[in-house]
Order: structure tokens, then C-alpha cells, then sequence
């Protein structure tokens, strides 16, 4: 049992060094701030640069952030503060349609009523002409995918604060929402930040449901009708290709490095940052 | 009216439009698939392995998406519950609360969760040509099963945390060894147990990007670990990718048996779920 | 069995309970509102007519009938079990949260009925300051702790935050033990001085009752032995309701006792007759600590 659980911890340092050790070959010719920070991408030149899929990631991430965000929190508030008990079971049974439907329906979801959406209703109301497979879309269908696992964390994290917290503060004539905005959201604030921090790991991540909305054009984003390409869904769509020109497996398997470096530095962080700050109220 | 009494009217209306919006969320998804996937939906679909030109229109159905996904789907799961258990039971049982080995595993545990199925599928794809094998059934329940050990980990190990310590102790008090105990506290993650094959039996059969690389895509059904196997959420994919409007509309019904499938499972596993909780203490 | 006990601090009970009898002439009666006003004592009255509790199918209080006096200690004694918090917890209407929670009957706080469909459930509260059993410091500073409720009604003048937030930490006796790290969480506290904190932080909404659920068995002897004493001293102003589980904290400090068994009121009267000459054969033997 001590060696099944060392060696399934050994497993990340094996991930990230498997990968380091396949990227390493591209660095012989260019630095890795040259990497991410140009925008040039032609492999068969031998010309790799990622920032297009860096700020294409980051941009989707955030808007689905954004999007969930409010979403999650009132809706979780609500299942925990505020709801009857028959209401609950509902929401939480479509929470887990939502959490099961698998990333590729997300992506046919978003192709057939996302994309059209933004192209014919809401783009030209700002610009003149939008496929509709961009950022936004990539951002709208994400924000959808993380709902449920945000929700179901923040669930679990309200329902934690002892009843006393609600009582004490109810007893002093404060509103239920008072209640919640004052003691349940900064009692849990900590916790708040590790499950939107878990949430971007997620969203980062992601791949074919993103692939099948983004457009998928290695330029950088600038505005959210302009297509982009993430690094998930650049690793995707070249994988049968890129043993075919050289160091373009290296490319790849350096994005699926970044990929790892920051979800492995989001995690440790959000852990650090959730013990100083509960080292702090306890 | 008191300020904050309109406040909190305000808030409350707020939390029903999310919780409503979730719920449309849900009804969009849904209808929008099934208006367009379940007119193209019939029986040769689900019956037939393709036939020649199936991408073009031809005729046949996506049998061999359905069974390579059902393989992979039970070889990753009996493997993650396998090499699962053990560890939430050491970690659970054998360390104790602050212990630094627990601490570092559960951060090992909440990266490994965290990392995206395409990285898993590009690890494994870097080994396996290393390995100088191909792509196959064997390599995508391996992934797979890499995918989804974190999440029956982390979902086990949360409800064994919440083991009452005193259940430990008048289990020793019986005379049990450690190991002993291990009926005792799988009875009490049962729940547990089911709520994380629930969900990683989700995850593994909807999850396209680690298999692209390691189980590839055939035509046919396998008949050994060796073989590739096609998985549905691909064959979704590569349906609609095709230029051809019939073999799109395929794809979406397609992605209504994957749908199906998925709800069927999640149905089960809440009763399931129900039936365990039973015997919590 | 005869309790060797007096409580120094209680006036005569004949004069306490005046407000009960009927019979007192009605200028009698008159003179004494007069004089209360005229000692400007807020006027507080607390009756529990035939209140029934379901909880799903549990019937949780069974017909009680109780008055509660008023500027007086009133402790709930009884096994653990006979609904003695969930009674209390219905004074401010905290079990609304409860699952599967029906009641019928009455309270009337101030002539107004709490369950009254009307009645502003916080108003209600602000009049019930809660102590519960362990204290439960809101996750803020030991500052905000106390002027939490007073912002929650409303009040934003700094100036007078802060004197409220002195007045009622110095009526706790917390004062020079905190104020020079009065913006600090107010979870640093020793849990003694947190107990006091929760009911500073109660005080400062101005309430007419305070509710203790067992408000010290969380506590070290020497800190509840302070909250005792605090209780005895607070109750010149207020009307204190106690749920205790100890019998000689009820022996210490009420005035006026109420015996619960199994959901129902068994006694209930003045705390030397409780105590000294049970009416009922189950609060004897309970007193004598046939069971608990």
C-alpha cells in the first residue's frame, strides 16, 4: 500500500519530467522567452511561437470565469441559504446532467447553438462580420462546463460553516443575506479562492469542446468576436502530424508542459494561499 | 421598506435567475442535441460497425465507437478501483491526520486531478513511442485509468476523512488488526466508493482528448488489448468534421447516445448511491 | 432532601411575582408601571400559550403554557433531550431553518405574536440576543464582531460605533483586556473572553431578552463562573431565559425555574419552591438525580 501510494505520488514529478525531458530539443535553438513571446508560428520553418495559444487560453479562461463565476455563487448561496429541501433535489439533479455530459457534446452544443447565436444575434449589434467560432464562444461553452464543479465545491464548502455562524449572526436581526454576504462568503472566502482557482485549472485544460468553438487561428485575440487557439486544442490537432517535421514534437510536448507547470502552480498556490489565510482566523 | 430588507429581495432574486439559468442550461443542451441528433437516430446506428464509405454517407453505424468506449470505460475503472483503494485506506488508516507523506500526496493528488486529459494523453503517447507500441485498447485504458484514479481518490479520501474516530478505535478495541479495519471503513466510503466510480466513470467515457492519442480510432471492434479502439466522444468529433451534411447529422445523434449513456449511468449511480448511504453511521 | 441554598441576590418573591396575581387592584398595579417607567425599565413580557412543535413526524413541545418574568433569571432545567434549546430557539424563531419544522400555538413577545405571519422575523431577533453553547466569534475582528449587528440595522455612524463597541465590551468586562487590539480577529481570544465577546456582541443590538443555550459548558470553571455573574449583574436590564444542563447553575443564579421532561413543561414557578418543594414527583426526583 506504501509503495502503490509513493509511486502514484512519484506519478506527477514522472509527468513533468517525461515532458520537460521531450521539450528539451527546442530550446537548442530558442530561448524560452522568445518562445512565448512571439507570435510567429510556422512549424515547417522551424518558427514556434506560442504566445497566440497562451492568450488564447488565458482569454477563454477568463471570460468563463467571469461568466460562472456570479452564477456559482448565487446559485450555490441559494441551495444552501435560501431553498426548500424538494428544490434542492432538482438543482442538484441538474447539476449532475450537467456534470456528466461529456466535453465533446459540450463542443456540439456550442457549434450548434452558441456559435450561430454570437454570428447572427449578438456580433453584429458590435461588429461587422463574426464567424461566430471565437473567444467568446470558447468562453460561454467553458463557463457552462465549470458551472457544475464549481457549483457542487462551493456547495460543499457553504454547507461546511457551523450552524452556530448562521444562528449567531441571524440572532442579532441580521437578513438571511446579510447572513450570507457578511459571515457564510468571508467565513468561507479561502475556500471560495481554491475552488475558482481548481476551476481555472480546469478550464485550462479543456480541449475538444474548446477546439470544436474557437476557430482555431494562431493569432492573438483582440477582441472577444476574434477567433483563437488554445493550447490544448493545438496540441490536439497536430498530434499525427508533428512526428513528420522536426522539433514539432518538442513544440507540443512543451505546450503540454506549460499546461502542467500551471496547473501544478495553481494548485500548490491555491493550497498555500488557503493555509495562510485560515492560519490567520483560526 | 427597510434598505436592507429590499436588499435582500433583490439578492434572492438574483440566486432563483442563476439557479434557473443552470436549469435552462441543462433544457438548452439537451433539446438542442436531441432536435438535431434524433431524427438521423435509428437502429442500424447502434446495431452496425461502419460500412465502406461511412464517412462519406455510406451506411452502417457507430457499434465500434460504442464498444471501445464500454471497454475502456471498465478496464480503467476496475483498474483506478483497484489501485485506489489501497491508497485512500493507507492514507486514511495508516498515516495519521498530520503526517507529512499524507500531506504531500493529497497535493500530489489534487495536481494529478487537475491536469488535463490532453497532457495525460501526450505522456502517455511520448511513452508509448518510446515503448515503440501503437496505438490501442491496452494504452487508452491505461490513460484513462491514470485520468481517473486522482478523482476516485480525492472523492473517497474526502468522505474517509470525515470517518469518526471513534469507529477506528472500537474497531481496535474488537481486536482488529489495521488491516482488519478495512471492512469497516469500506463500508463507510461505500457512498463514497459510488459517488467516484459515478463520476469518473463519466469523465473516462466522455473524455476524447486522452484517447486521441493512445486507443487511436478503427472501424472495428476490437478483440485485444492490442488492437486500437475507436471511443465515441471521437467519433462524434470526426463525424463532424465531415463536410457531409448526413454524416453530420450522425454525429449529433451520436452525441445523443453518448448523452443517453451517460444519464443511464448517472441514474444508476444515484440509486446506487441511496442504497449505500443506508448504512452510514 | 432540603437545599442548603439562598440566593443573595434575589429580592422577595412575593413582590417579584406581583405582576402575575390577578387579584392586585388595579391601582396597585398602575402605581407599579408608573414606577417602572419612572425607572425608565424597558418593559419586557414574555407568554408561550399552548405551543406544539412538529418536526416531520416528531412531536418535538407538547402544549406549552409558560410565562416568563420579567428583569429575572429564568433557567429551563431537564434531561438532555426534552426540548429545552429547541424552545428556546423558538423564543427568536432560529428552528424556522429546520427541516420539516410546524408549530402551532403562540408566543407573544410585548403582546405582538411572534408567528404572526405580520411579524418582521428580524425585529423578533434583534429583541432575543442569543448566547450559544460555544461561543462562536463571526470571522471578523473583535471590532466589527460587536458593531456587526448595530450595521446590520443600519447604523453607519463611526463615531457612535465606537461607543457602543466600548460601552458594551466595558459591560462585559472585556474592555481592558482588548482594547488595545481591538482590530485583531476576534478568534485570538481565549475561548472565555470569546463567550464574552458573543454576548457583548449581543448586547450592542439593545435586545430585551438574552437566550443562553448552556451558554458555559463549553467554558473553563473560572470563565463561566464570570458569565454567571455577568448574567446576575446584566439582569437588572434585561430578561435572561437559560437553558442549562447543570442543576447547580440553576441552583446559583435563578430566580425562576422551569422544569421540561420529554417535550413537555412539567413545573415550572419561583426557583426556591422548585427547588426546595417540588410539587411534581418527577422534578423531586430528577432534583435528586435520579436521572439526568
Amino acid at each position: 500500500m506504501f509503495s502503490i501510494t509513493v509511486f502514484s505520488v512519484l506519478l506527477v514529478v514522472l509527468i513533468g519530467l517525461g515532458l520537460y525531458l521531450k521539450s528539451v530539443p527546442i530550446f537548442d535553438q530558442n530561448s524560452f522567452w522568445q518562445l512565448i513571446s512571439s507570435s510567429e508560428w510556422r512549424p515547417g520553418s522551424g518558427q514556434f511561437g506560442f504566445l497566440p495559444f497562451i492568450a488564447g487560453t488565458i482569454a477563454i479562461t477568463l471570460i468563463a470565469i467571469v461568466l460562472a463565476l456570479p452564477i456559482a455563487l448565487l446559485s450555490a448561496l441559494f441551495l444552501t441559504e435560501f431553498s426548500k429541501s424538494y428544490l434542492k433535489k432538482w438543482v442538484f439533479t441538474a447539476l449532475d446532467i450537467l456534470a456528466g455530459i461529456p466535453s465533446v457534446v459540450y463542443g456540439v452544443w456550442g457549434t450548434l447553438f452558441i456559435v450561430p447565436w454570437i454570428s447572427e444575434k449578438l456580433a453584429p449589434n458590435f461588429v461587422e462580420y463574426s464567424t461566430g467560432y471565437t473567444v467568446l464562444a470558447g468562453g460561454i461553452v467553458l463557463g457552462v462546463m465549470i458551472l457544475p464543479l464549481l457549483i457542487s465545491l462551493f456547495v460543499e464548502i457553504f454547507s461546511a460553516v457551523p450552524r452556530e455562524f448562521r444562528d449567531a449572526a441571524l440572532s442579532l436581526g441580521a437578513t438571511k443575506w446579510q447572513t450570507s454576504k457578511f459571515v457564510i462568503l468571508r467565513k468561507t472566502f479561502p475556500g471560495i479562492l481554491a475552488a475558482v482557482i481548481l476551476a481555472v485549472s480546469r478550464a485550462f485544460g479543456e480541449t475538444i469542446a474548446v477546439l470544436m468553438v474557437c476557430g482555431n487561428l494562431p493569432m492573438v485575440p483582440h477582441s472577444l468576436f476574434d477567433s483563437c487557439y488554445p493550447l490544448p486544442a493545438l496540441i490536439a490537432n497536430n498530434y499525427g502530424e508533428m512526428l513528420s517535421v522536426p522539433l514539432y514534437e518538442s513544440a507540443l510536448m512543451l505546450a503540454a508542459f506549460l499546461l502542467f507547470i500551471v496547473v501544478f502552480i495553481f494548485n500548490a498556490s491555491s493550497r498555500a494561499v488557503i493555509y495562510r489565510i485560515e492560519r490567520k482566523f483560526k | 421598506m427597510r434598505l436592507k430588507f429590499i436588499e435582500e429581495k433583490i439578492a434572492k432574486g438574483l440566486m432563483v435567475v442563476a439557479s434557473l439559468a443552470v436549469f435552462a442550461f441543462v433544457v438548452n443542451i439537451i433539446y438542442t442535441i436531441f432536435r438535431r441528433g434524433f431524427p438521423a437516430l435509428n437502429w442500424e446506428m447502434i446495431s452496425q460497425i461502419p460500412a465502406g464509405g461511412y464517412y462519406n454517407g455510406g451506411g452502417g453505424g457507430i457499434l465500434n465507437a460504442i464498444i471501445g468506449s464500454l471497454y475502456i470505460v471498465l478496464g480503467s475503472t476496475f483498474l483506478g478501483l483497484l489501485i485506489s483503494i489501497p491508497v485512500v485506506f493507507y492514507l486514511n488508516v495508516y498515516l495519521k491526520k498530520d503526517s507529512k507523506l499524507a500531506y504531500v500526496a493529497r497535493l500530489a493528488f489534487d495536481v494529478l486531478f487537475g491536469i488535463p486529459s490532453i497532457v495525460y494523453g501526450a505522456f502517455a503517447f511520448t511513452i508509448m513511442i518510446y515503448l515503440g507500441m501503437h496505438t490501442s485498447l491496452g494504452g487508452g485504458i491505461l490513460v484513462i485509468t491514470l485520468l481517473v484514479i486522482p478523482i476516485f481518490i480525492r472523492s473517497m479520501d474526502e468522505v474517509a476523512q470525515q470517518l469518526p474516530k471513534d469507529l477506528l478505535d472500537s474497531t481496535y478495541a474488537l481486536g482488529a488488526t489495521k488491516l482488519e479495519t478495512i471492512k469497516v471503513v469500506l463500508r463507510q466510503i461505500a457512498p463514497g466508493i459510488a459517488t467516484a466510480t459515478l463520476l469518473s466513470v463519466g469523465r473516462a467515457i466522455g473524455d476524447a482528448a486522452g484517447v486521441m492519442f493512445t486507443a487511436g480510432f478503427t472501424d472495428s471492434i476490437p478483440t485485444s488489448l492490442g488492437q486500437p479502439a475507436a471511443t465515441l466522444p471521437l467519433s462524434v468529433f470526426f463525424q463532424l468534421s465531415s463536410p457531409n451534411a448526413d454524416v453530420q447529422d450522425r454525429a449529433y445523434s451520436a452525441a445523443l447516445i453518448l448523452i443517453f449513456i451517460v444519464l443511464v449511468i448517472s441514474i444508476l449511480g444515484r440509486l446506487i448511491t441511496n442504497h449505500f448511504s443506508k448504512h452510514k453511521i | 432532601m432540603k437545599f442548603l441554598y439562598r440566593n443573595p441576590t434575589r429580592a422577595s418573591w412575593a413582590e417579584d411575582y406581583s405582576f402575575l396575581n390577578n387579584d392586585l387592584d388595579k391601582s396597585a398595579k398602575e402605581k407599579l408601571e408608573k414606577d417602572k417607567e419612572g425607572l425608565r425599565i424597558k418593559k419586557s413580557y414574555l407568554k408561550v400559550s399552548d405551543l406544539n412543535i412538529y418536526i416531520h413526524k416528531a412531536h418535538i413541545l407538547k402544549n406549552v403554557n409558560i410565562e416568563i418574568p420579567d428583569k429575572k433569571i429564568t433557567c429551563i432545567i431537564g434531561p438532555s433531550g426534552c426540548g429545552k434549546s429547541t424552545l428556546l430557539k423558538t423564543f427568536n424563531r432560529l428552528i424556522d431553518d429546520t427541516e420539516g419544522i410546524k408549530y402551532e400555538g403562540s408566543i407573544l413577545v410585548d403582546d405582538t405574536d411572534i408567528f404572526d405571519k405580520k411579524t418582521e422575523i428580524t425585529d423578533i431577533r434583534k429583541k432575543m440576543g442569543l448566547l450559544s453553547q460555544r461561543p462562536c466569534p463571526l470571522p471578523m475582528s473583535i471590532y466589527d464582531n460587536i458593531a456587526f449587528g448595530c450595521k446590520m440595522h443600519g447604523e453607519r455612524n463611526r463615531k457612535k460605533l465606537n461607543e457602543i463597541v466600548e460601552e458594551q465590551l466595558k459591560a462585559v468586562g472585556l474592555w481592558e483586556e482588548v482594547k488595545n487590539r481591538l482590530h485583531a480577529p476576534a478568534s485570538k481570544l481565549s475561548i472565555g473572553q470569546q463567550q464574552r465577546l458573543c454576548l457583548a456582541r449581543g448586547l450592542a443590538v439593545e435586545p430585551e431578552f438574552i437566550l443562553a443555550d448552556e451558554a458555559t459548558s463549553a467554558l473553563d470553571p473560572i470563565s463561566s463562573k464570570h458569565i454567571e455573574e455577568l448574567f446576575v449583574k446584566l439582569k437588572q436590564d434585561y430578561t435572561i431565559i437559560l437553558v442549562t444542563h447543570t442543576l447547580r447553575q440553576a441552583l446559583r443564579i435563578a430566580d425562576h425555574v422551569i422544569f421540561m421532561y420529554l417535550g413537555e413543561v412539567i413545573e415550572a414557578g419561583p426557583a426556591d419552591e422548585v427547588f426546595n418543594n417540588p410539587k411534581q414527583e418527577l422534578t423531586r426526583k430528577y432534583l435528586e438525580g435520579a436521572f439526568s
